[in-house]
């Protein structure tokens, strides 16, 4: 078999994720690469992140020893504040996600299928921890921006026709962005917006189980 | 009334019952409440149906409740970081109810504020939604979900006047409030009960009409995921 094309990185994946961030917006970041999506906030472009377990401003993690068990973000990591912080309870927290006040989640998944179903909270069979905020998440915010490998350790395309794994939310993803290019959900399959440095559509279409669309 | 009790024990005098259904706050081990977690494991009372967040670490918060089977049923949204917690479930001994997260909040604040159902988006087309009520509203299918209406609330606070009027510290407020809201009788606990008139009415994070009994105690606060960067060079 020939070399599997890799495209863009972990830290390539979530500079590109970053562009998505509007001036002035609220948004929610999941675990994995979409932690590291601070460090490539572009130039101008000023985001307030939310965490989930009630607190709207969230900072870095704190310099050793200034760590404070009454400060940490949805991951359980000790975090610090930032000038406008604020803190709340956590059926406000989701208040705001299931009003629709929170612009965008940028999440992780296992699966995304065509129709925009997204799956990331259990494998069958396997241990399960729980959907914790996901379908909170992704029912509620503005926008939901995936970011993921393309293919799974065996090589398998995650953009699905349709989604195996229990969902997380129905028709809920607008844009994907794998380790090989951005694809967005659209009217009967994934269009590709742009291709990962070295990868060309044809390397997409190939790596792709769902429906590519033009 | 007195709220003020003088330890963990007698405030839950008389309260606890086999079989009941207990709120509590807290997310992960931020703002449990760890004192009053260990008088239930000293009383004994079992067959509990606990609604929280998270279930504990192994030996930690309701992690012990969980060492003791003292727990029935967990109405939780994430439970990955408790390996007897496992252990159990996939044994059969233990319930386990999922609720996403803000469902979970959202039917605790609803109970506390009388609303016995709700309709929400999230788990619309997900096994959440099996066996409930579907409704269209402005052509989007929403869920009903029900209120948590428990027998007892335990949560934690920073600091609560000799009234309960409390206020809550940085992210350990989390599922204090609502958790507090859905209970007949709530029991608090905090770091330092202050004189009534000293803290500003108009910065009360819950008002004490909520909290029937009080206890101020020693925290242990254990950090669950201990992440730093490095300080810059002087």
């Amino acid at each position: 078999m020939a070399d599997v094309k890799k495209g863009w990185d972990r830290n390539q994946m979530a500079a590109r994720a970053a562009q998505e961030l509007e001036d002035g917006t609220y948004v929610n970041l999941g675990i994995g690469i979409p932690t590291l999506v601070p460090n490539f906030i572009p130039e101008g472009v000023t985001v307030t992140l939310q965490s989930e377990n009630g607190m709207l401003g969230m900072g870095p993690f704190p310099y050793e020893g200034d760590e404070d068990p009454d400060l940490i973000n949805a991951g359980k990591q000790t975090i610090t504040e930032v000038p406008n912080t604020a803190y709340f309870d956590s059926a406000t927290s989701f208040g705001m996600i299931r009003g629709g006040k929170i612009a965008m989640a940028i999440l992780g998944a296992m699966e995304v299928d065509e129709k925009g179903d997204l799956a990331n909270w259990m494998i069958p069979g396997k241990l399960v921890k729980g959907m914790g905020g996901a379908m909170d998440l992704v029912a509620g915010v503005g926008r939901v921006v995936v970011v993921m490998d393309h293919t799974n350790k065996h090589g398998e395309s995650k953009l699905l026709k349709e989604c195996t794994l229990p969902l997380t939310g129905q028709g809920v993803v607008d844009r994907v962005i794998t380790n090989l290019g951005v694809l967005d959900v659209v009217e009967g399959g994934l269009k590709i917006l742009e291709c990962a440095d070295g990868i060309t559509e044809d390397d997409i279409k190939a790596a792709t189980e769902a429906t590519i669309i033009g | 009334m007195k709220k003020i009790y003088g330890s963990a024990s007698e405030a839950l005098d008389g309260l606890l019952t086999d079989g009941m259904l207990i709120a509590a706050g807290g997310f992960g081990l931020c703002g449990i409440p760890e004192l009053l977690i260990d008088a239930i494991v000293e009383s004994g009372v079992k067959d509990l149906t606990v609604a929280s967040n998270n279930a504990g670490v192994d030996a930690f918060g309701l992690g012990k409740l969980l060492e003791t089977r003292q727990i029935k049923k967990m109405m939780s949204s994430y439970v990955g970081e408790n390996a007897e917690f496992m252990r159990q479930y996939l044994s059969g001994e233990l319930e386990l109810e999922f609720n996403p997260q803000g469902t979970l909040a959202e039917r605790m604040r609803a109970a506390g504020h009388g609303i016995p159902g709700f309709y929400t988006k999230t788990g619309v087309g997900t096994v959440i939604a099996e066996g409930k009520e579907h409704k269209e509203f402005n052509g989007e299918t929403y869920i009903m979900e029900e209120g948590i209406f428990a027998d007892l609330s335990i949560v934690k606070a920073w600091k609560a006047d000799e009234s309960g009027n409390a206020i809550f510290r940085k992210t350990a407020r989390n599922f204090n409030p609502p958790a507090a809201m859905c209970g007949k009788i709530c029991v608090m606990e905090v770091e330092e009960i202050v004189p009534t008139g000293s803290l500003d009415p108009d910065c009360i994070h819950l008002p004490g009409i909520y909290v029937h009994r009080l206890i101020q105690g020693e925290h242990e606060k254990r950090i669950e995921q201990r992440t730093t960067r490095p300080r810059p060079a002087a």
